[in-house]
């Protein structure tokens, strides 16, 4: 990600906006889209060079414009009347108002694009591809490289998601209000999966996912200044605020892996904390409940303790019984059994993390073992927390957490052996 | 979730295959490279020389001594592999069953590690 960082933010929240304009007026939201993503990489060339423009949402949408226009000119195959339509249009009767004006149309077309780009018909790897490249307005070499594939392989992901919603026949307009609710709880998972790719990141290669976590702030944000009254858009955005306040200390210089319970709390980002906290306090009254509410008023307690044994565990418990009312799951019941422990004893915990043995989605998950290991040496079980944590070890695939699960369980072995 | 599928040969069974039933697997690898292409699928893929061009490297001590011939001597061997990511392990699994050589001997789906980790 090397463009100059004004310019990239300039850029990046131009690009839902610019795509917007074009597709209200032409249509070709595939088109429209390849030619917003050239008139953002002609930007960066030019900026630097010649300096940002005085308008620059105007010169993004004029650029666009013409090379839509020239692409639709070039493919005769295309519906001659809108082509027509295009060139008689002076792409200056677009322009948007210049900065400080709000185009009443950024709004829709914001949120008309998140609903758009995480249409139920595409995969979720589709769904994050184009959200990231027209909302976000990220290269798809940005992308690939956050997503540790090659750039074809993510040109073509992004290609395939523009055909499907081109054969899907969507509008360009929001969805009914009766759909709105499912439409946007799809949205904030897709941000949710693009905040958690980012934020599990930790070191070497995977240092550049970072900016994902970043940017699903970023869109969170948005999504939260466009529909203040939503308490799970308010709730998502606290949820990301209060986790990734703890980025810094969740890993060591060298990539290891550090548990809540162990980190440095001086190293948190208290701004961060606070932001995410005054969030969730003032939504948590007055919306209606929801499970990123609850995740969020769940780490807004563990963000808040000053030091690990100042944790309010009952409050957790608490919120983890209502969370497993509102969003059951196994996820849910395997943190519900650690709060459970807390308050009530590593036996408490272990007979609740039972229930998981019959569970299919879970029996052998690595994150079953790891929790089952650390109840098991709450309660002075040193020989089956070992055996647990070398379980879990086995089971994860991801590389920070088996040299984190080997070392527990190393030091729990007796130093004879 | 990134997959590498592992194509494993035997070359008792690939010397009976005739000639036609040969290309036939060269052709269908080709189209499946394509498929993966096409799908957004594909990582990366290559397809290996024979074991008896490989060298053995061990370092013992600083020093390092090589040997001709693979570490694990078997009848089968590995032949190449391609690198995937696939949203579901049912779809990595799915694909390897697309690949030609899973009629005659298998192929091997591992998960790739992830250099990502989750808050313990």
């Amino acid at each position: 990600m090397t463009r100059e960082p004004r310019e990239e933010d300039l850029l990046r929240e131009s690009a839902p906006q610019v795509l917007g304009a074009l597709v209200r007026r032409y249509g070709h939201f595939d088109a429209c889209e390849d030619a917003v993503q050239e008139a953002l990489l002609a930007a960066a060339v030019q900026w630097p060079r010649d300096g940002v423009p005085a308008s620059p949402r105007g010169w993004l949408i004029t650029v666009a414009s013409r090379r839509l226009i020239d692409r639709l000119r070039s493919d005769r195959a295309r519906q001659e009347r809108e082509t027509a339509a295009a060139a008689q249009e002076p792409p200056g009767t677009l322009l948007a108002p210049g900065p400080g004006d709000e185009h009443p149309a950024d709004r829709d077309d914001t949120l008309t694009l998140l609903f758009l780009c995480c249409h139920p018909a595409l995969s979720a790897a589709s769904q994050v591809a184009l959200t990231l490249r027209a909302v976000g307005g990220l290269t798809t070499a940005q992308i690939a490289s956050a997503f540790l594939v090659p750039e074809a392989t993510m040109a073509q992901r992004i290609s395939r998601a523009k055909q499907r919603v081109k054969s899907t026949g969507v509008p360009f307009r929001m969805p009914d209000e009766n759909e709105r609710p499912d439409r946007l709880r799809a949205v904030l998972q897709v941000l949710y999966l693009i905040f958690n790719e980012g934020y599990t990141a930790t070191s070497g290669p995977a240092l550049q996912r970072v900016e994902l976590a970043t940017e699903a702030i970023r869109l969170a944000r948005e999504i939260h200044r466009l529909l203040p009254e939503d308490g799970e858009a308010a709730g998502l955005l606290a949820l990301m605020l209060l986790t990734d306040a703890r980025r810094r200390a969740r890993t060591r210089p060298d990539g290891a892996l550090v548990p809540l319970a162990e980190q440095d709390r001086a190293l948190w980002d208290r701004e961060a904390v606070e932001e995410g906290v005054a969030i969730i306090s003032r939504t948590l009254p007055r919306a209606a409940i929801g499970p990123y509410q609850l995740q969020a008023a769940i780490a807004a307690v563990h963000d808040e303790a000053p030091r690990a044994e100042d944790t309010d565990w009952p409050q957790i418990l608490a919120l983890y019984r209502l969370l497993e009312r509102v969003a059951p799951g196994p996820m849910v019941t395997l943190n519900h059994a650690v709060a459970l422990a807390m308050v009530a004893g590593p036996k408490a915990g272990l007979d609740l993390l039972a229930t998981l043995d019959s569970d299919t989605r879970m029996a052998r998950h690595h994150r079953l073992d790891a929790v089952r290991a650390h109840l098991l040496e709450m309660a002075g079980d040193r020989e089956g927390a070992r055996s647990a944590y070398r379980t879990a070890a086995r089971r994860t695939t991801s590389l920070p957490e088996r040299r984190y699960l080997e070392g527990r369980a190393a030091r729990l072995t007796p130093l004879h052996e | 979730m990134k997959y590498l599928l592992m194509i494993h040969m035997n070359p008792t069974v690939w010397e009976t295959l005739s000639e036609e039933e040969r290309n036939a697997v060269f052709r269908a690898h080709d189209d499946f490279q394509a498929a993966l292409k096409e799908s957004g699928e594909l990582v990366g893929f290559a397809a290996l020389a024979d074991p008896s061009n490989t060298s053995t490297v061990r370092v013992r001590d600083g020093v390092a001594s090589s040997t001709d011939g693979p570490y694990v001597e078997a009848k089968e061997f590995l032949a190449g592999f391609y690198t995937i990511d696939a949203e579901t392990p049912e779809r990595a699994r799915e694909l390897a069953a697309l690949i030609p050589d899973a009629r005659y001997t298998a192929i091997e789906v591992r998960p790739v590690m992830d250099e990502s980790g989750l808050e313990m």
